[in-house]
C-alpha cells in the first residue's frame, strides 16, 4: 500500500472551506496523490486535439495529456516549446469525461498558475517543454491541483516528491518511439529502492542520513521510501512506448501505469493501437493477450522512431541536476 | 466455518489499497478468509464478495466487457453476492449515469443498482475535498470522506435506502446486496466501511 500522509505543515495549496454547515478542505497529499491512485493500472495518452481525446476516451485512456504538439514534433520544431493554447485545453475538458492533464515547462510557476486557473486535473511539469528555468522546479506544494514530474533516478524522483509532486513518472527519452531509455530509468530506481530498502533493514541510519546527502533530499524522506521499499507516490513509465508489448513490459517492471506520447498520434494506426496499448497494460500479466494486442497493430504503421545516441536534443537531461 | 473468498476487481484503479483494508477487516474479525484481485470471469466467479475499487468508470466499464467480466460480476450480484462499489464501481453498479458537464454517456453499466449518478458532481480535481460525513443507519456516525472527482447520486428508486448525504448530495446508498459510496473508503485509514462490508458477505455465505 502506498502511504497518502506527507503534507507539508501549512502548505498554500491547501484551502479550508466551509459550505453551510459543513467544514470541508482541497488540496490535501491525501486528495493529490489520491487522485493518481485512480490511474494505476491505466494509459494516459498524449493528445493535441478534441478528436484524438476522443479517440483516447473511447479505447479506454485513463486520462488525457494535452500539448501544443506531440513531443516527436517538437524535436521536429525546434525552438521553444511552451503550454498549449488555454482554448484547446478548455475544448477538451468540455469534451471528455476522463480527467484532463496538461504540461508546463519546468520551473515556469506562472504557466502552472494559468494551467491551474483552466482547471486540468493534473500538471505535468515537463522536460518536453523548454525549461524556463535552469536550477528551480516549481514549489509544487503552493497548489491545490497536482502535479506529476519525471525522473531518471530515485534521487532525482525524491526532490521532485520534496517539492509537492504528487506522481512519478520515468522521463524516458521523449518522442523516440525507443523504449530503451525508460527500461533503463525505472531499472535504475529499483535499483536503488532495493539499496536503500536494504540499507533500512540491516537498521544502519548512518549510511541513509549518507544517502540523503547524496541525494540532496531531507532524511525522513529518503527513511520513508526506505521504509516502504517503493517510492511513495504513483510511479507510471513514460517516453518512447510505442507498441503494446512496450507497455506491457514497463509494466512487469514493476510501474503502476503508461504514459504514451508520441506513439500512438503519430502512428498511422491510431485508434486500434490505442485499444491495443490499453489492452495490453491491463492485461501485462497474461502473454496471450498481449499478444491478442499486439495483433491489433501494424509494425509498418508504427512511428519510425529514433536511436537515442544520435540525438542532438536529449530531453530527459533537462532539469535532472536541480 | 468456510473461508470467505473476497475478491477486489483488478482491472484498473485503487486496488491495492481496497485489498489491504479488507485484510485488515478480516484481521480484526479474526475471520479466516483470503482477499485476492480478479479480472476474469473464472476468477470472479469463485469469491463470496466483490469490491468494484475507484478508478475512471469508462474503462473498467469497457475493459471488464471485453473479456466477459462484466456479464459475470452481473450473474453474482443478481444471485446475491455482495458487491461494494466505490467511486467509478458506485458508477458501473447503477442503472444510470451522465456527466455533469458533457450530459448522457455512452458507457457500459451493470444496470442492477437503481439510482442515477452524476459523474464529478463536484467538479474537477481542484474541488476534491476530504470532509467529515455521518453513515448513521450502518453505525458509523463519523467517517472522514475523501471525494476525489467525486459523482453523486440525483435519483433514488423506491428500494434504495440512503446512507449518507453530504451538502443534500446523496454520497452513500444500498440497495439488498450492494453498498455504493461515492467517496474513497480505502484512501482511509479507518476500516469501519470495509468492516461493514465484510460482515455482510459472512451474514450473505451464512444464509
Amino acid at each position: 500500500m502506498i502511504p497518502l500522509s506527507g503534507d507539508l505543515k501549512n502548505a498554500k495549496g491547501i484551502i479550508n472551506e466551509n459550505i453551510e454547515s459543513n467544514s470541508i478542505i482541497h488540496g490535501t497529499s491525501t486528495l493529490k496523490r489520491g487522485f493518481a491512485h485512480m490511474l494505476k493500472n491505466g494509459v494516459v495518452m498524449d493528445v493535441t486535439a478534441v478528436e484524438q481525446a476522443q479517440i483516447a476516451e473511447d479505447a479506454g485512456a485513463v486520462s488525457v495529456m494535452v500539448l501544443d504538439k506531440l513531443p516527436s514534433d517538437v524535436r521536429k520544431a525546434g525552438g521553444v516549446a511552451r503550454t498549449a493554447s488555454i482554448r484547446v485545453i478548455q475544448e477538451i475538458m468540455d469534451s471528455v469525461t476522463i480527467p484532463v492533464m496538461a504540461k508546463c515547462r519546468i520551473g515556469h510557476v506562472y504557466e502552472a498558475k494559468v494551467l491551474a486557473q483552466t482547471d486540468v486535473d493534473m500538471i505535468d511539469e515537463s522536460e518536453v517543454l523548454t525549461p524556463a528555468d535552469e536550477n528551480h522546479h516549481i514549489w509544487k506544494w503552493d497548489f491545490t491541483t497536482p502535479f506529476v514530474n519525471g525522473a531518471r533516478s530515485l534521487a532525482e524522483a525524491l526532490r521532485r516528491i520534496e517539492e509537492g509532486a504528487a506522481m512519478i513518472r520515468t522521463k524516458g527519452e521523449p518522442g523516440t518511439g525507443n523504449v530503451a531509455e525508460a527500461v533503463t530509468h525505472i531499472k535504475k530506481v529499483n535499483d536503488e529502492l532495493r539499496t536503500i530498502k536494504s540499507i533500512y533493514d540491516s537498521g544502519d541510519n548512518q549510511d541513509l542520513v549518507k544517502i540523503a546527502r547524496d541525494f540532496h533530499v531531507s532524511y525522513e524522506l529518503v527513511k520513508e521510501t526506505a521504509k516502504l521499499g517503493r517510492l511513495p507516490v504513483v510511479n507510471f513509465a513514460a517516453g518512447g512506448i510505442a507498441t503494446p508489448a512496450d507497455a506491457a513490459y514497463l509494466m512487469s517492471l514493476g510501474c503502476d501505469g503508461i504514459f504514451v506520447g508520441s506513439g500512438i498520434f503519430n502512428a498511422d494506426d491510431a485508434k486500434e493501437r490505442a485499444k491495443a496499448v490499453v489492452l495490453a497494460t491491463t492485461f501485462w500479466e497474461e502473454p496471450d493477450k498481449v499478444k491478442e494486442a499486439q495483433k491489433m497493430i501494424d509494425e509498418r504503421q508504427s512511428m519510425l522512431g529514433l536511436d537515442v545516441d544520435t540525438l542532438e536534443l536529449r530531453m530527459q537531461e533537462r532539469g535532472s541536476t536541480a | 466455518m468456510t473461508e470467505l473468498n473476497i475478491g477486489v476487481l483488478s482491472i484498473q484503479g485503487d486496488v491495492s489499497e481496497n485489498v489491504s483494508s479488507t485484510q485488515d477487516a478480516l484481521k480484526e474479525f479474526g475471520e479466516k478468509g483470503t482477499v485476492s484481485t480478479v479480472k476474469t470471469p473464472e476468477q470472479i466467479a469463485k469469491v463470496d464478495g466483490l469490491i468494484i475499487p475507484g478508478g475512471e468508470s469508462t474503462m473498467i466499464g469497457q475493459l471488464s466487457l471485453v473479456n466477459g467480466s462484466l456479464k459475470k460480476i452481473k450473474e453474482k450480484i443478481e444471485e446475491g453476492m455482495p458487491v461494494l462499489g466505490i467511486c467509478a464501481g458506485l458508477i458501473l453498479l447503477s442503472k444510470d449515469a451522465k456527466d455533469r458537464v458533457i450530459g448522457e454517456i455512452d458507457q457500459p453499466l451493470l444496470d442492477l443498482l437503481d439510482v442515477q449518478v452524476e459523474r464529478n458532481s463536484f467538479g474537477r480535481q481542484k474541488d476534491s475535498f476530504e470532509t467529515e460525513i455521518a453513515m448513521d443507519s450502518i453505525n458509523i456516525p463519523k467517517f472522514n470522506g475523501i471525494f476525489i472527482r467525486a459523482p453523486s447520486i440525483i435519483e433514488v428508486g423506491e428500494k434504495v435506502e440512503i446512507i449518507s448525504k453530504f451538502n443534500e448530495k446523496i454520497v452513500a446508498v444500498k440497495q439488498d446486496n450492494m453498498l455504493g459510496t461515492a467517496f474513497h473508503p480505502e484512501l482511509s485509514s479507518d476500516i469501519s466501511i470495509h468492516r461493514y462490508f465484510v460482515n455482510m458477505i459472512k451474514q450473505a455465505k451464512r444464509d
